[in-house]
Parts: C-alpha cells; structure tokens; sequence
C-alpha cells in the first residue's frame, strides 16, 4: 500500500482559525509539506507577522516568534545572525510586509539575509476587516478606499517581487498563487526552491502567494477564487524574477 | 581585574560590553555616541562575534529582540531620539521575558534637540516608556569605571530575570578621558542555548513559542501579573545606590549620572563652609532606592534634587520623602549643565535665616 496523502507532521492537529475560502491555509499546508520533505521541522524557527496569520504557529509546529507589526525581517536576522544553523523563515502578510514593514523588507534583502520570506499578497488587510493595502487594485474597494482605489489619491499597487528582484541582494524570487492545483503545485515548486537558497546559504529568497480574502472582498469562495483569475493575476504575474546560481 | 587603561567612556561601554559577554550589537549611528557601535564593529568580528549595522533604530531593536530570543547577549547602543523610535520594541521584549541591554546616551529634547548631555529621559526610561505595564532595570553609572563595572552586571541582571536593562548615560559620561579597570572576561565557551530559546526544537520534547501575545484577557492578565511578580522580586532585590556624607549630614543632594558625579564637588564645598551635606545617588533608576530615602527623611531637614531635566526623578525622591520634608530642586535643560557652585548657590536658597 502506498500512502498518497497524509498530514505532514510539521501540521498541528488544531482546526485553523481561517475564514471558508481563505488561502492561508493552503499556504501553510505547502510549507509544512516542505519542511517534512526538506527534515527541516526540527531546526525551523518561524517568525510569525500581525495579521491573520498572527496566530499561525497554532497550525505550523516549529519553534515559533510573532513579530510586532512589520518587524519580522528583522527580528528574523537577530536570530539567522546568532543561530546561523537554525532555519529561518517570515511569514507576513501584504500590509505587514509591504506597508509598514518595507524598510526592514528591502534591506533584509538587500543584504542578502539567509531567510525565506512566505509573502501573502491578498489585496488587503485582512485582520482588520479589510482596509486598502500597497497591494489593493486600481479601482478596488476597500473599507479605506471605499470609492474605490484611485491612483490620483492612493497611488498603484506595489510589486514586491518586481522591486527586489533588481537588487543584488536576494539570491531567489518568486511569484506563486493559490487559486487552483497547478498554480498550488508551483508555488510549492518555488518555496521548495526559495528553501534551498537559504539551505545553501546563498542569501535572501521569497516567494509572494496570491492570495484570496473572500470575506473581505464580500465573496463566496467560489468568486474570490474566479476573482484572482480575471483581476488579480493580470496585474501580479506569476512566475520565477530572480535565481542566482546554486539555487536548483 | 587587569591593568588599567586611559579610555573614553564610549568605548570602555563597548569593551566592558564585549569581556562581560556581549555576543551580538545591532545599531543604528546617533550622535554623541557614534564611538560605541564603531568600536563594536572594529571588536566584534575580531572574536567571531556578531556586528550589524541596522537599517534604522526601529530594525535594531527588534534584531537584538530576535537575538534575544535565541538567548543570546545581544545589545543595542543609541541616544534619546533613537530610544523614542525603540519603544515600541521594548514594549515587546519586556512583555516576552527575554534579556538584553540597551544603552541610552541622553541628549537634549524634546524633539531634534542637541547633542548635548541631558538626563530628561528619565521618565521614558523608568516608568516603562511603551505601551503597558512593564519596567525595565535602568541603572545610571556617573564615572568611566563604573560604566564598566555596571556593563558587566547589565547582562548578569538581564540573564537572572530575563528582562531588558538600560543603562543611561550622557554625552559627558561618553567624552570623558579616565582611567578604567576591567572586571575578568567573562567566559563565553560556557554559554549554552537556555532550554527556553528559540532555534528550532531539536531534540526537545516540546517546541519553543516566545510571543508577547494573548488574545484573551484572562491569559493576557496572567502575562502580565508574572511580569508584576518578576518587578517585586527586582525591587526587593536589585536595589543600589551610593551614600557620600551622609553620614552626619543635616542636608541631603539628590542626584544621578553625570549631575551626581558635578554634586560630590557641591557637597564639598558646602562642607569648607560648614554646611553639612551630604549626597544620596540612586545607581538603579529603577528599582528606585526609595527606602534609603524614606529613612533619611527622619534625619535630614531637607533635600535638594538636582538633574538635568525639569524635574523628573523629583517625583520619586518626592513619593519616598512622601512630605516628611521639604524637596527642592534645581535643574537645567536643553543639555545645559550646572557647575558644583551653582547647585551649591541654589541649594542655600532654600537655607532660610
């Protein structure tokens, strides 16, 4: 008999506190799957970010920290820097990350940081019931933005991976979403890869995740999910930006 | 105890640091204090140690909270506007229970300020500074040598409670020239991972969560009378100060850091006048000496705070002398510091007939 499918022992057993639809859930099952496939569970410390997710090390069973609001890539070099054999991954969402956390983003890979970032990009912040992100559309109607998001007033959307991949620093980007199985099995594919780089200690790695937040966008499953497809991917192409050498 | 060596307050701070087994610095340049950190850079990867220059204060804090989180001696060095962007950082630390030491260089404020040396962070530092209920150890050397003696037992109180430690010091304190003496290095092949660190579970039974974090008020209660626990245990405990003629005094200076250090000189002229005073200089800030205080009042027929700043460690020499006796004060602001003459000047103001 083979086993084609069981919960990775990285997984806890607790139900997770995510909304019907949401895809935090998934994300954390391709990472768990990782760290089992990878043996890393036992050496991972996960900083955990403000947000819905802030209570992430329920469902990933590693060693775990949250971060205060923004600073988990740098809490994260605190540990990477004195604890180089542990392996380090953020966990952080689009306001967390790409909002108030920018600085210590860009500079953690600037400096090519040995840690791996799960970047979440749902286009909006979830906890908090929705408010306009960096991440939020054009035209998109957010709590804050409730005409909309107009760029004359809020600007454009920002593009994480875009950004760093220009920068000498980080060592794997990618962008990845979650909206159906062949998109879920490459974004695994870029985490797994986004895990090597910082196995082989080659520098910063992250991998943005597409992400839906039905209830926010006041949709079913269903529409979130046909949502990423006909508006948000068109905007947040998927695809691998950097790959330095030693990666694969 | 090794040979003695001529050195700024800045750098022994750093070298003192480093012998009392400082393993990690994580800074951000500020003026006036900008030769901790370069020491630290020079000294640190001379040992295999950890510097790193932070994107801003707000990053080096939360990699020393990283730092301390895998129980590591990690350090931050800044000064005054640099500590107001660490707040809330502290506030984080203080309520996960992990150690580490913050050095506060005070210049004057509010605001921009100057770079002179002032003590008006008093309040920040004492009475919590984020947000919460929380304290931190904050002691405050007033020599070159007892910056270094104090760096030692920073790290040491930091590890026995897990708590953060501030030592506050000034402009002055870290230009200044004295001989200074080194307590032994402290032997950092002896570190272990303390059981509570996080650094991936290993072989442990049961995974690590360092979080300051609870979503329900019964738990978050529960966190934060541990933390009211932990304070009583330092009050009762960690208490430190340095009586200097009080022995027969009629009069008592009140005074910390660099003032303290200006006001053994007051005391002495005062005493070539025949006026008997004497000094009572807190070493902790917090916990405050209060007692030594307290029992004073019943001999002394006043006391006299003098600081850097409008009048801020008055308030606790006030709640300890709790109207027993009249409390006055003199300060000066804005990084102005008083001369021995004019403390004494102002004190016999309240002299009376």
């Amino acid at each position: 008999m083979k086993t084609l499918y069981k919960v990775p022992s990285a997984i806890t057993s607790r139900d997770t506190t995510y909304c019907p639809g949401c895809t935090h859930g998934v994300a954390h099952r391709i990472i768990g799957e990782l760290l089992d496939e990878m043996g890393l569970t036992r050496q991972t410390v996960i900083v955990w970010p403000v947000g819905c997710s802030v209570f992430g090390y329920y469902f990933i069973g590693t060693d775990a920290l949250i971060a205060a609001h923004g600073r988990a890539c740098a809490m994260a070099t605190g540990v990477k820097r004195t604890h180089p054999e542990s392996f380090v991954l953020t966990y952080q969402g689009d306001g967390d990350y790409a909002s108030i956390g920018i600085a210590e983003a860009v500079h953690a890979a600037a400096r090519g940081e040995n840690i791996t970032t799960v970047f979440i990009n749902n286009g909006n912040y979830g906890m908090t019931g929705g408010q306009m992100a960096p991440t939020t559309l054009i035209g998109q109607v957010t709590t804050t933005s409730p005409y909309g998001r107009k760029p004359e007033l809020n600007g454009f959307p920002l593009h994480i991976p875009e950004m760093l991949a220009t920068m000498d620093g980080p060592a794997y980007i990618a962008r990845g979403a979650l909206d159906n199985p062949q998109h879920i099995n490459q974004a695994k594919n870029f985490i797994r890869k986004a895990f090597k780089a910082q196995f082989n200690r080659l520098g910063y790695s992250l991998v943005e995740l597409v992400s839906t937040c039905p209830t926010n966008w006041k949709m079913t499953p269903v529409e979130a999910i046909e949502r990423v497809k006909k508006e948000v991917l068109p905007v947040f192409p998927l695809g691998e930006l950097r790959t330095v050498k030693g990666v694969e | 105890m090794g040979e003695k060596l001529l050195m700024k307050g800045s750098e022994a701070i750093a070298e003192a640091a480093i012998r009392g087994g400082a393993m990690a610095f994580f800074g951000y340049p500020i003026t006036p204090q900008n030769e901790t950190p370069e020491y630290f850079s020079r000294r640190m990867p001379e040992l295999g140690r950890v510097f790193l220059q932070a994107e801003s204060e707000v990053a080096a804090i939360n990699m020393v909270y990283g730092a301390a989180c895998t129980g590591t001696r990690a350090i931050t060095t800044s000064s005054s506007p640099g500590i107001s962007l660490m707040q809330e950082g502290f506030s984080y630390i203080a309520n996960t229970n992990v150690p580490c030491v913050v050095v506060n260089a005070m210049r004057g404020g509010p605001g921009l300020g100057d770079i002179a040396p002032a003590q008006a962070d008093y309040f920040q530092a004492t009475k919590g500074g984020g947000h919460g209920d929380y304290h931190s150890i904050v002691i405050a050397p007033h020599t070159v040598q007892e910056e270094a003696n104090l760096m030692f037992d920073a790290f040491e109180l930091a590890d026995k409670y897990r708590i953060m430690v501030v030592v506050l010091v000034d402009g002055l304190l870290g230009q200044m020239m004295e001989p200074v003496e080194f307590k032994d290095w402290v032997d950092v092949k002896k570190f272990k991972t303390p059981e509570w660190a996080t650094v991936g579970q290993g072989e442990r039974a049961n995974r690590n969560i360092l979080i300051s974090f609870d979503l329900m008020a019964e738990g978050l209660e529960k966190m934060n009378i541990v933390l009211q626990d932990k304070y009583a245990k330092i009050r009762e405990n960690e208490v430190r100060f340095e009586e200097y003629k009080m022995d027969d005094a009629e009069y008592a200076i009140t005074a910390f850091g660099t003032v303290a250090r200006i006001a053994k000189t007051t005391v002495e002229l005062a005493r070539k006048e025949g006026i008997k005073i004497g000094l009572i200089r807190p070493i902790t800030l917090y916990p405050f000496p209060e007692k030594i205080i307290e029992n004073r009042a019943s001999q002394v027929k006043l006391f006299f705070d003098t600081e850097l700043n409008e009048g801020q460690m008055l308030e606790d020499v006030k709640l300890a002398v709790n109207g027993r006796k009249p409390v006055y004060f003199h300060g000066r602001l804005g990084g102005m510091v008083p001369t021995a003459e004019e403390i004494l000047d102002e004190f016999k103001k309240h002299l009376g007939g």
